[in-house]
């Protein structure tokens, strides 16, 4: 950003800014493989298209993640990247990792061909008679891998930006493509328009506040790279209304994209309407992509003022767990329940935040990979359980299912009870890392809130356990349609749901040393 | 004017935009209130700008107004597609998800 300087400086003579390709590698992999996507829709023939694009999309991440591996093992010290304008160390290489990691098993959902989750043709009107053409003439949409490829690009971004405009444009760069993926089911179409209307609209405007706030936060600090506001913050130069209202406006912005709870009314409706891969993709990988730069900025940005934003933090956090908590009971579509319990988990989170310490940021990671994998598993029995019309969302069609099929419905029972928190499943160990931090950090009554909530979650997972074990299965329920890419999703989950409630030591480990050194600045 | 006015004015545009995006029920005008409040925010990081004499604000502002028009046609594309399903762009007439 000082190339400004330079340009007043000497004119026609700007300086080429020193990029670390290097580093940036996972970022750039992910976005050329995008682009390439799009010649490959613009290019190849409609009969080839998926056959390159689902390879494409799956090499291009896990280069993009063997990458990120091979740079966290170096050791080497961190330092900001792009003249400072993203900052790769410990806790955004951690977050990379897992963002990609969740984006590879989204990408089988979305890749599954036999459950066909996407319209053929989105332009089509819904029931017209092209819609009934392109659907027998067998189109699929390709364009999807493409659009999820940028989106997680931008996730990637996100995490790693080190000042306010490249964390503006990432942000954007993961929502766009999300908004039109949310419009793209295959069935219950005019729900999953709706679902895509609601989410722009309302994004767009939570951007606004976001833009809002770090023009305010420039106008304070005459930059926005966080470490300056950070370090006029720190000298208490005036102007101390501009930086808090800035601070305000921010944050909007910010829990807008974890649904925390005074700006959460999206998120129900657009896990709801979204095709069920993309609510995958959306309550992992955004969830954890949106934490990664709010702790970024609270940790590096607002450092120096943790005494202003604490209390507020708090009170969001409350708030968050406690509605997310008690709505989720009264629901009785399974994806809109399980959007509720993802807000309800979005306050569990904001404890870690709120604890300011390595600790916390260790705890906040942990949970944040333990919660994605148990989430995507949880979407993929979603998509399995099918009848006539796509999936069997309403609760009360879930019936029964635990004597029709045991193995799927014990599955989804477990992922429950690991988002209960029950011992042995990755959700106890999360929610004790950051509960535990929070306690030491100072915010006990916040942890005696989150318990509770956790009580009262607690009821609502059993109750759908209950539903689908205990009551007779009604004589036309759904059926359980299981296809290799599909079960490998909900395989993946529940191995790491396990694994990290019985063996959590080595990647607790692992989030400590990512956490160790904090964030460059 | 001092770039003090400038400010008020951005923040009057902003406030005006939000109000707009609250009460207004055409999914266009809501959408274009959300476009003047990106144009307030440019207003402010420009006069900041010359405030604080570096150029980092007006650089961000050509930022803005390129994510603008990528938000402009993704949101227009959109808001076509319910249009086209329902005949009418009113966000009170999309209410299927609820609660």
């Amino acid at each position: 950003m000082s190339a400004g300087v330079h340009i007043i400086a000497a004119p026609g003579d700007i300086p080429a800014p020193h990029i670390e390709y290097g580093q940036l590698a996972p970022m750039l992999i992910v976005f050329g493989v995008a682009v390439l996507g799009v010649l490959v829709e613009a290019l190849a023939g409609r009969p080839w298209r998926y056959r390159i694009q689902v390879p494409l999309a799956f090499a291009g991440l896990l280069a993009a993640f063997v990458w990120t591996i091979v740079l966290a093992w170096r050791h080497e010290p961190f330092h900001v990247a792009a003249m400072g304008a993203l900052g790769v160390d410990g806790p955004t290489l951690f977050l990379q990792g897992t963002i990609l990691v969740l984006a590879l098993v989204s990408l089988l959902l979305i890749a599954e061909r036999s459950a066909a989750h996407f319209t053929a043709q989105a332009s089509a009107l819904p029931g017209s008679e092209a819609e009934q053409q392109s659907m027998s003439a067998g189109i699929t949409q390709t364009e999807i891998f493409p659009l999820m490829m940028f989106a997680v690009g931008g996730m990637l971004m996100f995490p790693a930006s080190n000042d306010l405009l490249t964390m503006f444009v990432a942000l954007e760069v993961l929502s766009l493509p999300l908004y039109l993926l949310c419009g793209l089911a295959r069935r219950r179409r005019l729900l999953s328009q709706e679902a895509a209307v609601k989410y722009f609209l309302l994004g767009a405007f939570s951007s606004a506040f976001f833009l809002y706030g770090a023009a305010l936060l420039y106008g304070y600090a005459g930059s926005v790279r966080l470490s300056d506001i950070s370090a006029q913050a720190g000298q208490g130069a005036g102007g101390e209304t501009l930086l808090l209202a800035g601070i305000a406006l921010l944050s909007v912005g910010l829990l807008f994209k974890l649904g925390a709870v005074p700006f959460h009314m999206w998120k129900p409706d657009v896990y709801q309407g979204a095709p069920t891969p993309i609510t995958a993709l959306m309550a992992s990988c955004t969830l954890v992509s949106a934490f990664g730069a709010l702790l970024r900025v609270y940790y590096v940005g607002f450092e120096t003022l943790r005494w202003d934003w604490r209390p507020a933090m708090w009170g969001v956090a409350i708030i968050t767990m406690v509605v997310g908590a008690v709505v989720a009971i009264t629901q009785t579509d399974i994806k809109r329940m399980l959007a509720y319990s993802s807000i309800a988990h979005a306050g569990f989170l904001l404890t870690g935040v709120v604890a300011t310490s390595r600790q916390g940021l260790s705890g906040t990671l942990f949970y944040l990979a333990a919660y994605g994998f148990t989430t995507i598993g949880a979407f993929a029995v979603v998509t399995m359980v099918r009848d006539a019309g796509g999936e069997a969302a309403h609760l009360s069609r879930w019936a029964g299912l635990g004597r029709r099929s045991p193995v799927i419905a014990g599955v989804f029972a477990f992922f429950l009870l690991a988002m209960a928190g029950i011992p042995l499943t990755s959700g106890f160990t999360g929610k004790f890392a950051v509960f535990s931090a929070a306690v030491d950090g100072g915010a006990t009554p916040l942890v005696v809130v989150g318990v509770l909530a956790s009580a009262i979650a607690a009821f609502f997972y059993v109750r759908v356990i209950v539903v689908m074990f205990f009551s007779d299965p009604e004589a036309d329920g759904p059926s359980v349609v299981v296809s290799p890419a599909t079960a490998t999703a909900v395989a993946l989950g529940l191995t790491v749901t396990v694994v990290l409630g019985v063996l959590p030591q080595p990647v607790l480990d692992l989030a400590g040393t990512a956490a160790s050194q904090m964030f460059v600045r | 004017m001092s770039p003090g006015h400038y400010l008020v004015l951005s923040a009057l545009l902003f406030t005006i935009g939000g109000v707009g995006v609250l009460v207004r029920r055409n999914a266009i005008v809501v959408f274009m209130c959300v476009e003047l409040m990106l144009n307030a925010t440019n207003l402010a990081f420009v006069s900041f700008a010359r405030m604080h004499g570096n150029l980092d604000g007006q650089l961000i502002a050509f930022f803005v107004m390129v994510v603008a028009a990528a938000e402009v046609v993704v949101g227009l594309a959109i808001i076509m597609t319910i249009f086209r399903t329902r005949r009418s762009s009113s966000v009170d007439d999309a209410n299927l998800l609820k609660y």
